[in-house]
């Protein structure tokens, strides 16, 4: 199993097939400010590749032109090999690009199963929505991902970090995701929730989903990704395979902006 | 889930009366305090309070600002408010004035009180009141002004639209049958109004039935059936309780035989009928189920719920929020025309101060029945019963003979108190 895990990411990149996502030279700028610039990212089925660099240093402004939240001002994106256009949230839905987002993007007035649906409600045959249609899908797929969760009448600000990550993931697993961007899933968790994201990473991976991660730790990088790309001020420092690096030579990309093997001044 | 569907899932077995009920706690305040208040106005005016003819005049008085509070509670759910109701009431009841008086019977020569007359006028005036809170909203959600300055724009501007049309005239009287959705002259009768009860009754128990029954297809956790049978008991007895109230307020002996005259009859000795539900708490009825309909069982309602949660988590999930303020806008647009249709009915003129000082009552009355001025949360229901507070202290007040500056200063004070008891009961609640 393990085995042909590790031969499946390797067919995916390699073997002539197209990405299954590439952004190229991809720039977006805010008031003058180029807050992503000319920068070109790609990811395989069943291959999750790391976003890192500082604070600002664009790369979840370079993710958000994926999903949709943000549109670029210049370069374009391939799914599939093919063109498409991302100009909207619902565009990269369409795409089967599901995101998690930092701020987990909930509504914390609704209940868990009305922000798993949110966007995409079950409606009766009379186009009312089917709450307890819903309220059940929300129970089976929360039964697979974190099943001590059990508040599924409450709204979902009375949870608590780790139910609000499961609630926000499983919005992000349930439609079938073929893209999936996870922008610092683990950073207001504990150690328990962090290895249950963990965990969930290498299942979607079995099952083929390309994942961006984004992240500041070097650490959850090196033990969770296939490969990184690190960016500094809005540019690609570059895309390294983690097998060929040591965390200090991430971390000096990140600090210095410079590829291992470079010479520092 | 084992548990049949009849039997108690057991740690709501421990829980308290009411949370077996699973009554809103807020709810079961805001009807304690309207009964309080009813029956402590009843004991000052010694009896005169709590009479057929008071709550039926109590219950057209409140219609207006009810149908406007429920389009604010969506307004106010989507963290915007609308300033402009009162004024926006205004010019609808003017165009509508100006529709049936002058242009229908004058200008196009359908003389007065022609059968057709009643539908176009309220066809142009839900139409205008539709356009106006349309662009509202189109100036709120696409060119991202405040609502707060839309809307104080709009207070002036269609306050004094309507004054302008009229040359500040009282414009009356209105067409005959316009005015069945006043109140006074245009009721069900008592047969009707209490097949309408028991129709109104065996639909709420229904309903609660169906999605009890919904829930337990699905194995989730339903209340005690003794509970259920309660709560569907209270409805019941609310909805007939106003019908036997309505219909044992009689028509005027005077008014009836003028009735009688109209028509060209003579009136049998001794006749009494009574009101029945009218016209215009029918209407109030109908816009609140249909709200409610909409708040809980269409997309449309839980998008602006969550767009009121969290704006930029709707946006994310694909959620048009723009177009949704410019349809919330115009939905309150459309409701004030209706309140308009009703207060000039009522009122039987359009005169030039109608709906002043609206756009406070109908956000108060949205605050104090519960929706949160931060936006997701709030309830059609709710500002019912606070729109019905309202009118029952301002009316209850004027009974005593409380002088008319003390009415506002305690309406005013009954509403900063109302909000922040609410506070403190969320913050016990835990809940933001």
């Amino acid at each position: 199993m393990q085995a042909q895990e590790t031969q499946n990411q390797t067919s995916g990149r390699g073997s002539g097939q197209p990405p299954l996502v590439e952004m190229r030279d991809i720039s977006i700028s805010f008031g003058g400010i180029k807050a992503v610039d000319r920068v070109s990212v790609d990811l395989y089925p069943g291959e999750v590749v790391g976003l890192l660099g500082h604070n600002g240093a664009g790369k979840s402004t370079l993710i958000k032109v994926l999903s949709g939240a943000y549109q670029k001002d210049h370069g374009e994106i391939l799914i599939d090999g093919k063109k498409v256009e991302i100009n909207n949230p619902r565009d990269a839905r369409a795409n089967n690009i599901e995101t998690i987002y930092q701020t987990l993007a909930l509504a914390d007035n609704l209940d868990a199963s009305s922000n798993l649906f949110l966007g995409r409600e079950m409606v009766t045959p009379f186009g009312l929505v089917n709450d307890a249609a819903m309220e059940a899908e929300c129970r089976k797929i929360m039964a697979q991902l974190n099943p001590n969760f059990q508040k599924f009448n409450d709204p979902v600000s009375a949870l608590s970090g780790g139910q609000r990550q499961s609630v926000a993931i499983a919005r992000a697993v349930y439609f079938n995701a073929r893209i999936l961007i996870m922008d610092e899933p683990t950073a207001a968790l504990g150690p328990h929730e962090t290895q249950m994201v963990a965990d969930l990473i290498q299942q979607l991976k079995a099952q083929g989903i390309g994942i961006f991660l984004i992240d500041h730790d070097v650490h959850a990088v090196m033990e969770l990704c296939d490969r990184a790309s690190v960016m500094k001020n809005g540019q690609l420092v570059g895309t390294v395979d983690i097998a060929d690096v040591t965390d200090d030579d991430l971390l000096s990309m990140i600090i210095l902006g410079k590829k291992p093997g470079e010479k520092t001044e | 889930m084992t548990e049949t569907s009849s039997q108690p899932v057991p740690q709501k077995a421990k829980a308290n009366l009411f949370q077996q009920l699973e009554l809103d706690m807020r709810l079961l305040g805001m009807i304690g305090a309207f009964i309080i208040l009813c029956i402590g106005f009843n004991i000052v005016t010694d009896g005169r309070f709590l009479t057929p003819r008071n709550l039926f005049n109590l219950s057209i008085q409140t219609v207006s600002v009810a149908i406007m509070a429920c389009g604010m509670v969506f307004i106010i759910v989507m963290r915007h408010i609308d300033l402009s109701v009162g004024a926006l009431l205004a010019t609808t009841s003017a165009v509508m004035a100006m529709t049936q008086t002058e242009l229908l019977p004058n200008v196009l020569g359908m003389g007065l009180n022609h059968p057709a007359t009643w539908a176009i006028t309220l066809i142009v005036g839900l139409a205008v009141g539709t356009l106006i809170g349309a662009f509202h909203g189109w100036m709120v959600g696409y060119l991202t002004i405040p609502a707060f300055i839309v809307t104080l724009g709009g207070f002036l501007v269609w306050r004094n639209v309507a004054w302008y049309m009229t040359d500040g005239q009282t414009i009356g009287p209105l067409d005959s049958t316009f005015l069945i959705f006043g109140g006074t002259n245009g009721t069900l009768g008592t047969t009707v109004s209490l097949l309408f009860g028991l129709a109104a009754t065996a639909i709420a128990v229904w309903a609660l039935w169906s999605g009890r029954r919904s829930k337990a297809a699905h194995g989730f956790p339903v209340k005690p059936v003794w509970a259920e049978t309660t709560l569907a008991g209270i409805v019941g007895i609310a909805i007939m309780g106003y019908v036997l109230i309505v219909n044992s307020y009689s028509i005027p002996t005077r008014r009836l035989e003028r009735m009688f005259e109209a028509r060209g009859e003579t009136m049998p000795e001794g006749l009494v009928v009574g009101y029945g539900i009218p016209i215009s708490v029918l209407i109030l009825i109908l816009v609140a189920v249909t709200l409610t309909v909409v708040a809980r069982k269409t997309r449309f309602g839980r998008y602006i719920f969550a767009t009121g949660g969290n704006p930029d988590a709707a946006e994310l999930s694909g959620i048009n929020t723009r177009m949704m303020t410019v349809k919330i806008f115009a939905l309150m647009g459309f409701l004030c025309a209706l309140s308009a249709v009703v207060a000039s009915a009522r009122l039987a003129n359009h005169s030039n101060d109608i709906g002043t000082l609206d756009e406070l009552r109908v956000i108060a009355a949205a605050v104090i029945g519960g929706t949160a001025l931060s936006g997701g949360i709030g309830t059609i229901y709710g500002a019912i019963l606070g729109a019905l507070i309202m009118q029952a202290l301002q009316s209850g007040m004027a009974m005593v003979g409380v002088d008319a500056p003390f009415q506002n200063i305690v309406v005013g004070t009954v509403l900063v108190l109302a909000v922040y008891i609410d506070i403190v009961y969320r913050k016990r609640l835990g809940a933001k």
